[in-house]
């Protein structure tokens, strides 16, 4: 055997075992501390405290007049509160049994005994423009409900979608009748 | 950089510096590039995408100095650059007209490209870089576009950033993050100029690495040969120092018709009111850059499946190097691609008119036709499925397949040998035997 110094083993073989153990083990650091130091630099992007923080609103619905809709803002974006007429409910209901994309109960978007209010976030469920009142038009493809001015998608008289590319019906807001006439959202 | 250097450092200053670092070898060496000697003005595209490139930053950097990225503060500070700043409306007119410049310039750059098969080997990493460059720039002229807070800007902002929430499952968080809130508002707009800033800085990156890769192998020619010997070449400079000016000479001409006698022709009119949550303008359209891949997305009446076809579109670019088998360079000598290619170029023209008009809207006024599942045949919608159909097929289909089966024309062996042996003046001892041209 060769007369080696102490600690310069020239002829042995490094113990690959080790080597691979202090490789991985650096980089699980290393990883580590990227993934823990980039968390916070990608959090913050995310609404802030006080953005998640606007309250609730309250407003009186008795003053939508028969057959129209006001325009509020709830957590800067539309909220529609509209005062529907006999007819808008009854073609709403007529089309629980239609061939529906998003399936719902008119009865299932208003609060029991409320059918006359309907209360949408109005945000096109396609990609977020503000749908406008349709102006009751029934003609072949329109429902009497909203049509959206970006790339037409057509709602019906209960928000719910049913032409166009939206995937979804007009979301409905949490919210409670808190006397007979006033509503609270969120 | 490839090729030998020949710099010769002249003063015992030179010496120094070059030993130290050679930054006057690069510059000589760059100029001294030897380019092939028949690029026609297509090539010029480069140098005046590098133009456009500069003139957005310096016009970018001075419209920051008076601009108030704030939700209350952004619309009127803009008024206050068109009205108050000493030149402000210059400045910002030259900064608005050329952004679209630079997309005129980028797509014809394209368009270039695939028409003289530029992306082939061994220039693939070239194009790639190429590829991206386009998509930062499209962020960037989004993030720009939401800037001045008018109404088109905000509902713009709505949309794109929606689009991201068609990603199943994690989309809506994913634009909540990008948004900053429960729907597009102040937080967005400070991160977008926060972005705006950013990203030409990272396109200046890439275009850097663009031309290292493009110094690689050299340019490619209009005869898609390769460079056989020096004759072949001319030093970059004298000889397109000069074209590329004289190009970006032209250009400046159209750049300042736009800028001094029409510079509102391509903004939107709904960009003159302020950001209004509650309204969303009656005709959305995006910037007429963006209009053919906004019909893509609008041609097929599914959320994520636009979604999807918008991303493929882009991505088809990307994986141009890898989908065409056609070992002939040029479409010079592919008249079956050339005529494909021609029409796809009408293709991308005709998507960018479908993005600007209503889906429901009748192509032929007037006349109506048969309902094909959803709507009237004569409709923009039916137009841009034929167009996008098209733009898919040329990609997936037509670019594979006709490189295996088409017959090429005869191709010159050399950049010099085409033009030596030309019928008309066939000159004394040419090197290369017409015999061989077939
Ligand atoms: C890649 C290059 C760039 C492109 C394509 C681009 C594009 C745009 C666009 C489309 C707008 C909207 C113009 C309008 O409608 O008024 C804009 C605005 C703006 N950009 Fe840029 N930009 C670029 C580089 C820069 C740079 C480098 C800066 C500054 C650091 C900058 C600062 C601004 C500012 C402050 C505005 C708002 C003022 C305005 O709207 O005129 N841009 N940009
Ligand atoms: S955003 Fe309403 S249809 Fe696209």
């Amino acid at each position: 055997m060769a007369e080696s110094v102490v600690g310069a083993h020239a002829d042995e073989a490094p113990d690959q075992d080790r080597r691979d153990f202090i490789h991985i083990a650096a980089m699980a650091a290393a990883v580590g501390g990227v993934a823990a130091v980039a968390w916070p630099l990608i959090d913050q992007m995310n609404p802030s405290a006080d953005t998640l923080a606007l309250s609730s609103i309250e407003y009186d619905v008795d003053k939508v007049p028969l057959g129209q809709q006001v325009v509020l803002l709830y957590r800067k974006q539309p909220l529609f509160v509209r005062h529907r007429t006999p007819q808008e409910i009854a073609e709403a209901v007529a089309g629980d049994h239609a061939d529906l994309r998003d399936p719902a109960t008119d009865a299932s978007r208003v609060k029991p005994g409320k059918a006359e209010w309907l209360v949408l976030i109005g945000v096109c469920t396609h990609l977020g423009c503000t749908p406008g009142f349709d102006g009751g038009n029934l003609a072949p493809g329109h429902y009497g409900g909203w049509l959206c001015p970006c790339h037409g998608s057509v709602y019906d008289t209960s928000g719910r979608i049913r032409r166009g590319p939206a995937p979804l019906n007009l979301a409905v807001p949490d919210y409670v009748f808190e006397t007979d006439t006033k509503i609270k959202v969120g | 950089m490839s090729g030998h250097s020949t710099y010769e450092p002249k003063t015992a200053v030179e010496r120094w510096i070059d030993t130290r670092l050679p930054i006057i070898r690069f510059g000589v060496d760059l100029m001294d590039f030897p380019t092939p000697k028949n690029l026609n003005y297509w090539w010029t595209f480069g140098g005046i995408l590098a133009f456009c490139l500069v003139t957005q930053i310096v016009t970018g950097v001075i419209l920051a100095m008076h601009f108030d990225p704030s939700g209350t503060g952004a619309f009127s500070s803009l008024q206050g650059i068109m009205r108050n700043v000493d030149y402000g409306w210059l400045i910002r007119y030259i900064h608005t007209t050329g952004a679209s410049m630079f997309f005129v310039a980028v797509y014809i750059h394209i368009f270039r490209g695939i028409y003289y098969g530029s992306y082939k080997a061994p220039r693939e990493l070239l194009w790639l870089i190429g590829a991206a460059i386009y998509l930062v720039m499209m962020a960037t002229a989004f993030f720009g576009y939401v800037l001045p807070w008018g109404n088109m800007s905000f509902w713009g902002a709505k949309v794109i950033t929606s689009i991201v929430g068609a990603v199943p499952v994690i989309g809506p968080s994913i634009t909540t993050w990008l948004v900053g809130g429960f729907t597009v508002d102040a937080p967005t707009l400070n991160r977008f100029f926060s972005l705006h800033y950013l990203f030409p800085f990272i396109i200046a990156a890439l275009v850097g690495l663009h031309i290292w890769a493009l110094h690689v192998p050299g340019n490619s020619n209009p005869l898609g040969v390769d460079v056989k010997s020096k004759s072949d070449t001319v030093p970059f400079h004298p000889y397109y120092t000069v074209k590329d000016g004289f190009a970006i000479a032209l250009f400046m001409i159209l750049f300042a018709v736009f800028v001094f006698y029409m510079p509102n022709a391509l903004l939107d009119t709904d960009n003159n009111i302020p950001a209004n949550p509650l309204q969303t303008p009656a005709h959305i359209v995006p910037e007429w850059y963006l209009l053919p891949y906004y019909a893509i997305l609008r041609a097929i009446p599914d959320k994520l499946s636009g979604v999807i076809a918008l991303a493929g579109a882009i991505a088809c670019i990307f994986a141009l190097p890898f989908l065409d088998t056609s070992r002939v360079r040029s479409m010079r000598y592919r008249p079956q691609a050339k005529l494909y290619f021609f029409i796809f170029v009408v293709d991308c023209l005709v998507l960018g008119f479908c993005g600007a008009h209503e889906p429901n809207e009748q192509v032929i006024p007037g006349l109506t036709t048969f309902n094909l599942l959803d709507s009237d045949l004569n409709t923009y919608v039916w137009l841009s499925r034929i167009a996008a159909a098209y733009y898919f097929v040329y990609f997936l289909v037509i670019t594979p397949i006709l490189g295996l089966r088409e017959t090429p024309l005869p191709v010159p062996e050399s950049i010099s040998s085409p033009v030596l042996s030309h019928p008309a003046a066939p000159p004394a001892g040419a090197t290369a035997s017409p015999e061989k041209k077939g």
